[in-house]
């Protein structure tokens, strides 16, 4: 009875670990793209803020750029996916 | 291949709706992966992985295209905030569909990943990096009408 339980406790254990894993592996891989993508739109806003005539052509690669830093966070997401019990 | 702009699209959004119609271009070969691993609940997730990836290009260029309109300093809060609701809606949207008996964790993921970095390298072709056209490149003039 008690091998059962403690089997049981165990077994939920690795469940609730599994859970926190991945929701700690979700957020430690949403910090870089963060960084990256803070680093994309600052510099973006001071290329705009320098020629404001350049602005659409900033835009284009500021929205690219996001979008491919954002890439890494998916990764990330993934294998929260993955991870999930 | 190229989409032609009108003078009112802000660039991102252009671009955002240029990904969207290469996804729906591309959307049949994920479509058949995702009923070659896993049948209908293949097909159903690499389609829901799609329409994600759509989505989030979307919900980003309209985040940017209202932020700049205000100021450049609303331009940066918005765009770290967006990224952090855009994640956060993802999450949501697995978070409620992934213990449906059709939820393919396979697929979706493949779908997912592959769908959104092979779009971007796809669309960095079609980009117009000039002062004049900004965002999608424009379509070649057509020389139909064209007389020596």
């Amino acid at each position: 009875m008690l091998n059962v339980l403690a089997e049981t406790a165990t077994g939920e254990m690795l469940e609730g670990l599994k859970a926190i894993g991945a929701g700690l592996g979700y957020g430690l891989a949403a910090i870089g793209p963060g960084i990256g993508i803070g680093t994309v739109v600052g510099n973006a806003i001071s290329s705009m803020a320098r020629q404001p005539e350049s602005a659409g052509m900033v835009r284009t690669t500021m929205f690219l750029g996001i979008a491919f830093t954002e890439a890494l966070a998916l990764i990330g997401f993934v294998v929260f996916i993955l991870l999930l019990p | 291949m190229s989409a032609t702009p009108t003078s009112l699209d802000a660039p991102e959004v252009s671009i955002a709706r240029d990904l969207a119609r290469r996804a729906l271009i591309i959307s049949p070969i994920f479509l058949l992966i995702g009923v070659a691993i896993d049948g209908v609940g293949g097909l159903i997730s690499s389609g829901l992985a799609l329409a994600l990836v759509a989505f989030n290009f979307f919900l980003g260029a309209k985040i940017i295209s209202r932020a700049i309109a205000i100021s450049l300093n609303t331009l940066y809060g918005a765009v770290l905030f967006g990224y952090l609701i855009r994640l956060g809606l993802m999450a949501v949207a697995v978070l409620i569909v992934r213990n449906a008996d059709w939820f393919a964790t396979v697929p979706f993921a493949i779908t997912l990943l592959i769908t959104h970095l092979g779009l971007l390298i796809w669309e960095t072709k079609h980009v117009s990096l000039s002062l004049a056209f900004p965002g999608v490149m424009p379509a070649k003039p057509s020389t139909d009408n064209f007389q020596e």
